[in-house]
């Protein structure tokens, strides 16, 4: 055969089959894309009933009502910032904590152990955890933790009403859980990134080894824990099965962590397959849209963030 | 605190160490990479420990702050003596231990913060100090690091803004800021280019006599050029030890006479 | 200046210590509370019936998830046809074709933000793509959200995967006169075998999981299988509503299902661990 063809046109002279292959893995590259863009454009699309109707008003009345077409997203919105407000405060310290026992302070075996255990607890389906959590987690929060926490604050403000078990405090404790083992990985590749060299040099310097983590480790790998912690953010927020289990599923913001409570995707998720009426699925599209863009924002940031300090550490 | 007796505590401080090792046996797991090392190293001396690749050098010059215990699978046995005291007793206090002891790595290792508080790192760590009594520390250890003109407007800028010969004086410095009685310095020039490597060859000069410095280098010019005694090792043997010019002049064992002619390296 | 005591400080690293300890500890405690909590309530489901009948109306007894067991295998299965290859050819092009691109960081960019985009959006998404459009439930719909959710993971593991193989090897075969579709797709795959297989095993295992996408799209069913346009019964919906029933014996069938999901995912993710010990570079950067 010729090594000089005669239909050679572009640049690098592609047999058909080559060129079929690259059009074909464009195409699969292309589709993410196409579904980035359908995602929008269906969500904004179905919304738009809902949206003519209520306008901005819809991000802060504390109303739904399906029964008389008034619908406001208020309390689903509260509470899925709070439930995810109290994961990441439980789950970012004991993350770093579980870290810092993986890389620094266990012994090999137990390490290993630890970290197989962590590894699966991540890959647990999340409507597991929601089991878990309705039939097991909260009544133990109803009979030992909820009785003890209102003796020690007293029955009132954040710890007011009757002890059930399920509202929005356990629902925080459980995507704490779910998210626990994502940000503890994260943290601990970190802390194994950091030169030994550095970790010696405050050794030598005479730090303890909590001293030489939370000094030295800690604030060398302080931004890719942030990246780490925006991630896991994004995860806690858009979790549905195991808050929507735990959560109570109460359209009413209160003050009590103890009461019952709603998330935007407990909400799709108990309401969704019920809702016949155009204005009720609009309104429910809605919380939907809400929910993604906010997703969508932690998420880029999250990767403009990470781009940002994949950088920087290069050059460390 | 009154001025006498900060300068009491001061020439307390300034009195460099003196370490005598004694049958010192290093094991990695089952591999035993030091064998029976014997040696004295003088105070207020710079004593230079040469060897090809391999031969144990830097294991052994970690020993002298049980920095290689971090290693689980590391283990040495014998006795160190740091002024008359057993470093590798399992009673000592590392923490102390490592006040006395600084070191300096192969690779500058600024910490993620800024050129002052790097330098104050120790200084926070095992002292209680005023305001001012920090920033007259940071200053002397800087300018005794030689350092202090180049950085002195940018102390709060990051450590790893500096450049490489920069960061590893700035290394120094903060090690120094404590006063310890021994320095240990495992290559700290191969890292870095040869102008910033006279600088550090000079500031050794200078720390000589308030400091013991003992230094794991493989450039044996540099080793002839700043060292009062010399260790050859070979295969976790110390081979020689004695004052550098007459090792370099006139090796007594035929296997230093071998590695310093170049026959291997 | 004044020597500081280590005392304090030595007292404070104790006590971390113990936390970090107990914080540790508390990881293997809720694995384990939940695979016991699972594991003791599902077993007792287990039965021939199980696994071979059709769900009795609540408070009847007996009957079994064999519908909703069928339906999971199916949806994940068509879920695998649709997704994997078109996540593997998306990989391909990121690492072989793509490479830094602008048009290829892009994509990555989105693919990884799909990644981190909510499994009920995707269901309601593919709702309003599909259900509206068809005007009813399906299998398809429910393995369209699940390949949606395959796309971005298969995708990204399989590029790094590929990106592993050193590059050497692509230049020997193409030095050969390989076209390059052989190239990729016979050498390199082979070199990069195990990590590609432990991917797609592993996002098999996580979509067959997956509850959120299958709410709106595939529905459930208590019927047997009867084509893939219709509603089609499934483990994990069949969880939900049975466990939100008020019904004990439903209760009941919702742990079994429970059990033998958490086995089927939990024995893939184990096994692919031992298959493969260096795959977990994926996590953020």
């Amino acid at each position: 055969m010729k090594i000089l063809s005669k239909t050679s046109t572009d640049r690098t002279n592609e047999r058909t089959s080559d060129k079929v292959f690259r059009i074909l893995s464009l195409a699969g590259a292309v589709v993410i894309l196409i579904i980035m863009l359908g995602l929008f454009i269906e969500l904004f699309n179905n919304s738009l009933l809902s949206i003519k109707k209520f306008g901005i008003n819809f991000l802060i009345a504390d109303i739904w009502n399906p029964v008389k077409g008034e619908f406001g997203a208020a309390a689903s919105i509260w509470g899925t910032l709070i439930s995810t407000l109290i994961a990441m405060i439980i789950a970012l310290p004991l993350g770093i904590l579980i870290a810092f026992a993986l890389v620094e302070l266990l012994p090999q075996k137990i390490s290993n152990v630890i970290g197989t255990a962590i590894e699966l607890l991540a890959a647990v389906p999340s409507i597991i955890y929601g089991m878990w959590g309705l039939f097991v987690f909260a009544p133990f929060m109803a009979n030992y933790i909820q009785p003890v926490l209102q003796s020690i604050f007293g029955e009132t403000g954040l710890f007011a009403g009757p002890p059930l078990g399920i509202g929005m405090l356990t629902a925080g404790i459980i995507l704490a859980f779910m998210i626990l083992p994502f940000i503890a990985s994260v943290i601990r590749d970190i802390f194994l990134m950091v030169p030994a060299v550095v970790k010696e040099s405050a050794h030598g310097m005479g730090s303890t080894l909590w001293e030489v983590t939370s000094k030295v480790t800690l604030r060398y790998g302080m931004q890719g824990i942030i990246g780490g912690a925006m991630l896991g953010l994004g995860r806690a927020i858009g979790e549905t099965m195991a808050v929507t289990f735990v959560i109570g599923n109460s359209h009413k913001i209160s003050t009590s962590l103890f009461a019952p409570a709603n998330s935007i995707t407990a909400t799709l998720a108990n309401e969704f397959a019920e809702a016949s009426e155009p204005l009720y699925l609009s309104s429910l599209i809605e919380l939907g849209l809400i929910l993604f863009l906010i997703t969508f924002i932690i998420q880029v940031f999250s990767q403009l963030w990470l781009k940002k300090i994949k950088k920087t550490m290069g050059v460390q | 605190m009154s001025t006498e007796q900060v300068k009491s505590e001061e020439a307390e401080n300034r009195k460099p160490g003196k370490i005598e090792v004694r049958n010192l046996n290093f094991y990695y797991s089952e591999h035993q990479a030091l064998f029976d090392n014997n040696i004295d190293i003088e105070p207020g001396k710079v004593t230079a420990i040469i060897g090809p690749s391999g031969c144990g050098k830097s294991t052994h010059l970690r020993v002298y702050n049980r920095i290689f215990e971090l290693y689980p699978e590391q283990r040495a046995e014998g006795e160190v003596f740091l002024d008359g005291e057993n470093i590798l007793s399992p009673q000592v206090d590392l923490i102390e231990l490592r006040k006395r002891v600084g070191m300096i790595f192969q690779k500058p290792t600024p910490f993620p913060m800024s050129v002052f508080d790097n330098v104050a790192y120790g200084l926070k760590l095992h002292y209680k100090l005023t305001k001012n009594e920090l920033r007259e520390r940071v200053e002397k250890a800087l300018r005794q690091a030689a350092l202090w003109d180049e950085v002195k407007d940018k102390l709060n800028k990051p450590g790893t803004a500096l450049s490489g010969g920069q960061q590893q004086r700035l290394s120094i410095a903060r090690a120094i800021a404590v006063e310890p009685e021994i320095l240990l310095m495992d290559e700290p020039t191969s890292a870095i280019d040869p102008v910033a490597t006279a600088k550090i060859e000079d500031l050794i000069e200078q720390l000589r006599g308030k400091y013991t410095i003992v230094i794991v280098t493989h450039n044996m010019q540099q080793a002839a050029r700043i060292s009062d005694f010399t260790a050859f090792f070979y295969e976790g043997h110390i081979v020689e030890y004695g004052v550098t010019k007459e090792l370099f002049t006139r090796p007594k064992k035929k296997q230093t006479e071998n590695y310093i002619t170049g026959r291997f390296g | 200046m004044i020597p500081r005591s280590a005392k304090p400080r030595k007292t404070y690293d104790f006590i971390i210590k113990i936390f970090a300890w107990l914080a540790s500890l508390s990881g293997i405690v809720i694995l384990a509370w939940i695979l016991y909590t699972v594991i003791v309530k599902g077993f007792s489901s287990f039965d021939l019936a199980f696994f071979t009948e059709l769900p009795a109306p609540p408070g009847v007894g007996g009957g079994g998830l064999a519908n909703a067991i069928l339906g999971t295998i199916v949806i994940s299965l068509l879920a695998s046809v649709i997704g994997i290859p078109i996540g593997m050819l998306a990989g391909i092009y990121l690492s072989e074709f793509g490479k830094n691109s602008n048009f290829a960081e892009s994509v990555r960019f989105f693919t990884n933000i799909l990644m981190g985009t909510p499994s009920i959006i995707i269901g309601i998404f593919v709702y309003t793509i599909i259900v509206l459009q068809a005007g009813n439930f399906s299998a398809y719909a429910g393995a369209v959200a699940l390949a949606i959710m395959m796309i971005p993971l298969v995708a990204r593991t399989t590029e790094d995967m590929l990106q592993m193989v050193p590059s050497s090897v692509r230049e020997a075969a193409l030095a050969l006169g390989t076209p390059r579709w052989k190239t990729i797709l016979d050498i390199v795959f082979r070199s990069a075998k195990k990590g590609l297989i432990t991917g797609v095993l592993l996002a098999v295992a996580r979509i067959s999981g997956e509850t959120a996408p299958l709410l709106f799209t595939a529905l459930n069913s208590p019927y047997w299988l009867n084509g893939l346009n219709e509603p089609t019964a499934n483990l994990t919906v069949t969880i939900f509503n049975y466990a939100m029933s008020p019904y004990d014996d439903w209760q009941q069938m919702a742990w079994g299902a429970s059990l033998l999901i958490t086995v089927g995912v939990l024995a893939v993710t184990v096994t692919t661990r031992f298959l493969f010990k260096e795959k977990t570079k994926n996590k953020i950067i």
